[in-house]
């Protein structure tokens, strides 16, 4: 049980849970073990993508599935991320819940009709009488020499659609909590899992080892069934300097940029972008007065502008200093120069520092 | 360094330029039509193979076309359905009712009742001898146009006015095009304004029903022009790999809004001949006749009910109006065309065809016709009892917000009090 405390909150965990064995997973086995649960719990759970049967997902993810609950139930597709998705609605009509894979986040273009006019609007046009509960998993996010086209962020294409809900974990707990709560909900849900932390808590510093995730809290993981409600942020650390809003990578790096700096931060992890837990962000700056957000996408109409928009409509009397926004540049991810456009340390260093000159 | 001279529109050597070819149709406005060109195969000469056969078998049909009626008005050849009278009177007055429906909708939406209208006079056909040939709890994807399979299933015509009146009757809860039906309790999909993307939902929901082991197959319907969307290469792909449960249907109805068939590749080969190279059975069918369509989608649903695959049928018929009530086709078309058209009418023929057998008369047909007119005329009044598009008897004001998800999240709570906060600064003596 070491290590569990500040990784759940007392609501999340109901008392069994908090009895439960727990074993430490890194962000892929953790995810597995979701989908495990899943399919083990729910007769109507399928899982289908590219890659994802007899090799079990090139990020190994569904790894031992099809073999333990067989080809109907998990099943790789043809490369058309349109009929993946396409298929995964009139299935979701029938009354299954599926669970496809894009093996890529930047893969998921051809399927955005699907999910944009689609998915996230036939409860809307149908009143009810169709609906999506389809979770559609992909790797996101850069660092690790993906290139422009797997390496990409695109949340805020996603978050900017009424009818979809968006989540990014950050720990192997989270993970399997939120993607259980995912799969579970009656609406779509974007389940962005960020590539770069599958292994480790990656701190933005490329420079140095890399850390596993055994030697993190969050990779705790209770055996067994739980979930951690969608719409709902994880308060990383308390502090009183600043907050800082982020999810998936960019809690890691924001985490280990502070401590260097020994700001006393805090770090909100907001894990679901959509629907957003904006009691949670107003209460923290309304109490350190100063605000950094930080994600690993493109700046222009990134959900940044979305968080910045926020904090200012609702706690402007609060603010102390004008609200950070560090992201990525406004290019395509390159591959040679990925830490150039990476968000890391120095961005971020920079950023604290101007906040805590001000006011 | 020199600037490299800009090359581009200049010829090379002895190479001819290059051209681009646009497709252009035969005939426009004022244009005389002639449709000796279109190769019309006489009925009863296609070869039926068996439901269960390879699909290689089907590919010769791709490129011919399935008739049954022949010009004496009477059924010949191996896809003869052999229904009984009672059947084709049944199909007959479905088809009448729908283009009723249709006239009076369409004039409705003149009157200012609503704000749009899709009919799909020429094409009843298509739609209701489909949904005779399928289970009738076998699922259906449809585009725009297939009402007559909703009104051959026995959905209340008073439900379909209430939606395209937008209504606070209406199921749809007014946020829907007119004609954009919802019906879950008659297998009748949610259609989409967003084209073709209900074929592989279509395919998906088959692949659903084989992994539950059901016996219920799927069905999807898209116009000609849309088979050139991505999902429909999906679609195809996907019930192929995974040999779906599933009727794939494309309606060539020669026009898509203003761009005729060769826009989707008609001048190359037929809508059907893309089933050869999915490896898929496929069929051509004369879309104005209503046994040579009943026929087609029964021997591609009983080939799907016992697993042997998908079938693709392209229905050869004709957009007798406009794409709908935004839609002049005057402006792009030879009005001719439709009265030349060479497959006629699927309501007259298959009128002629009860009357050739001595089940029919024109007397009942023009009772029918009052008979079906009279239905419509109730069900359009009983309709307006609960309001018209833009008078007011609307859905209450907060469903806007609802069923964008299962639960209101805070965000769209607040911009529903925002919305009522704009009523009332509006209208102060509001109320819901």
């Amino acid at each position: 049980m070491a290590g569990l405390e500040g990784v759940m909150t007392q609501e999340e965990a109901p008392v069994s849970l908090a009895e439960a064995p727990t074993r430490r997973l890194n962000m892929i086995e953790a995810i597995n073990d979701a989908l495990d649960i899943m399919l083990e719990r729910d007769a109507n759970t399928v899982i289908m993508g590219e890659d994802v049967g007899f090799f079990g997902g090139v990020f190994r993810a569904t790894a031992g599935l099809q073999k333990r609950y067989g080809k109907n139930r998990v099943f790789d597709t043809p490369i058309s991320e349109c009929g993946i998705i396409g298929a995964a609605v009139g299935m979701a009509a029938y009354g299954l819940r599926p669970v496809p894979e894009i093996q890529f986040a930047d893969y998921i273009y051809p399927g955005l009709d699907q999910l944009v006019s689609e998915a996230a609007r036939l409860r809307y046009r149908s009143a009810g009488e169709f609906i999506a509960p389809i979770t559609v998993r992909a790797p996101f996010g850069g660092g690790i020499f993906g290139g422009q086209t797997h390496s990409q962020s695109p949340e805020a294409l996603f978050t900017h659609v009424a009818g979809l809900k968006t989540v990014v974990p950050s720990t192997p707990h989270d993970a399997k909590g939120l993607l259980i709560a995912a799969i579970e909900d009656n609406d779509p849900v974007i389940f962005f899992e960020p590539k770069r932390i599958y292994n480790g808590p990656f701190d933005g510093y490329y420079d140095r080892p890399a850390t596993p995730w055994s030697r993190h809290d969050g990779s705790v993981v209770p055996e067994g069934y739980y979930s951690i409600p969608l719409g709902k942020a994880r308060i990383v650390r308390e502090g009183a300097a600043m907050t800082v809003l982020a999810y998936g990578t960019m809690i890691h790096v924001a985490e280990a940029v502070l401590r260097e700096k020994g700001v006393d931060a805090e770090i909100i992890d907001l894990r679901t972008l959509v629907p957003i837990d904006v009691e949670t962000v107003e209460k923290s700056v309304e109490k350190t007065g100063k605000c950094l957000v930080i994600h690993e996408a493109t700046r222009t109409s990134g959900y940044g502008a979305e968080l910045v928009a926020l904090v200012q409509e609702r706690c402007f009397y609060h603010l102390e200093a004008p609200v950070e926004r560090v992201t990525g540049f406004d290019t395509p991810y390159p591959h040679s120069l990925e830490w150039a456009y990476f968000p890391g340390p120095v961005r971020i260093g920079e950023a604290v520092d101007r906040l805590l000159a001000a006011g | 360094m020199a600037a490299k001279a800009d090359r581009s529109g200049k010829p090379r050597g002895n190479l001819p330029p290059l051209e681009l070819y646009v497709p252009e149709p035969k005939f426009r406005p004022g244009d005389a039509v002639d449709y000796s060109d279109l190769v019309i195969p006489p009925a009863g000469l296609q070869p039926r193979p068996d439901e269960g056969c390879a699909p290689a078998e089907t590919h010769p049909l791709c490129l011919d076309l399935v008739r049954v009626l022949d010009d004496d008005n009477r059924a010949v050849g191996p896809w003869d359905p052999k229904l009984d009278a009672e059947t084709l009177r049944r199909m007959l007055r479905v088809m009448a009712l729908t283009r009723a429906f249709d006239d009076r909708m369409y004039r409705a939406q003149r009157q200012g009742k609503t704000s749009f209208y899709m009919k799909c006079t020429g094409e009843e056909a298509v739609s209701v001898s489909a949904a005779f040939a399928l289970a009738s709890d076998d699922m259906v994807f449809p585009s725009y146009r297939q009402q007559g399979i909703l009104i051959a299933r026995g959905y209340p015509l008073v439900e379909m006015v209430n939606q395209i009146y937008s209504n606070r009757a209406d199921r749809m809860k007014g946020r829907q095009l007119p004609v954009m039906y919802s019906a879950r309790d008659f297998g009748f999909f949610t259609i989409s304004g967003n084209l073709a993307t209900q074929y592989p939902q279509a395919v998906g929901w088959a692949m659903a029903s084989a992994i539950k082991g059901d016996t219920r197959i799927a069905a999807s319907w898209i116009g000609e022009g849309s088979s050139a969307e991505g999902d429909f290469h999906a679609a195809l792909t996907f019930a192929a790999v995974y040999n779906a449960p599933v009727v794939l249907n494309v309606v060539n109805n020669q026009w898509a809004i203003s761009s005729f068939s060769g826009f989707a590749g008609a001048e190359r080969t037929t809508f059907a001949a893309r089933a050869i190279g999915y490896g898929v059975a496929g069929l051509r069918v004369d879309g104005n006749d209503a046994l040579a369509v009943y026929a087609a989608v029964r021997w591609a649903a009983d080939r799907a009910r016992a697993n042997k695959g998908p079938t693709l049928i392209e229905h050869f018929t004709y957009r007798a109006e406009g794409h709908s009530t935004s839609d002049d086709p005057a402006a792009y078309r030879s009005a001719q065309e439709r009265d030349e058209w060479p497959l006629g009418d699927p309501i007259m023929r298959l009128k002629r065809h009860l009357i050739a057998i001595g089940e029919w008369s024109v007397e009942r047909h023009e009772a029918m016709d009052r008979e079906v007119a009279e239905q419509v005329k109730a069900a359009s009044k009983e309709a307006e009892k609960s309001g018209i598009l833009g008078h007011g008897l609307h859905h209450p004001f907060k469903t806007m917000f609802e069923d964008v998800f299962e639960e209101l999240p805070w965000h769209l709570e607040e911009q529903a009090e925002q919305a009522i906060r704009e009523r009332r600064i509006k209208w102060p003596d509001w109320k819901e």
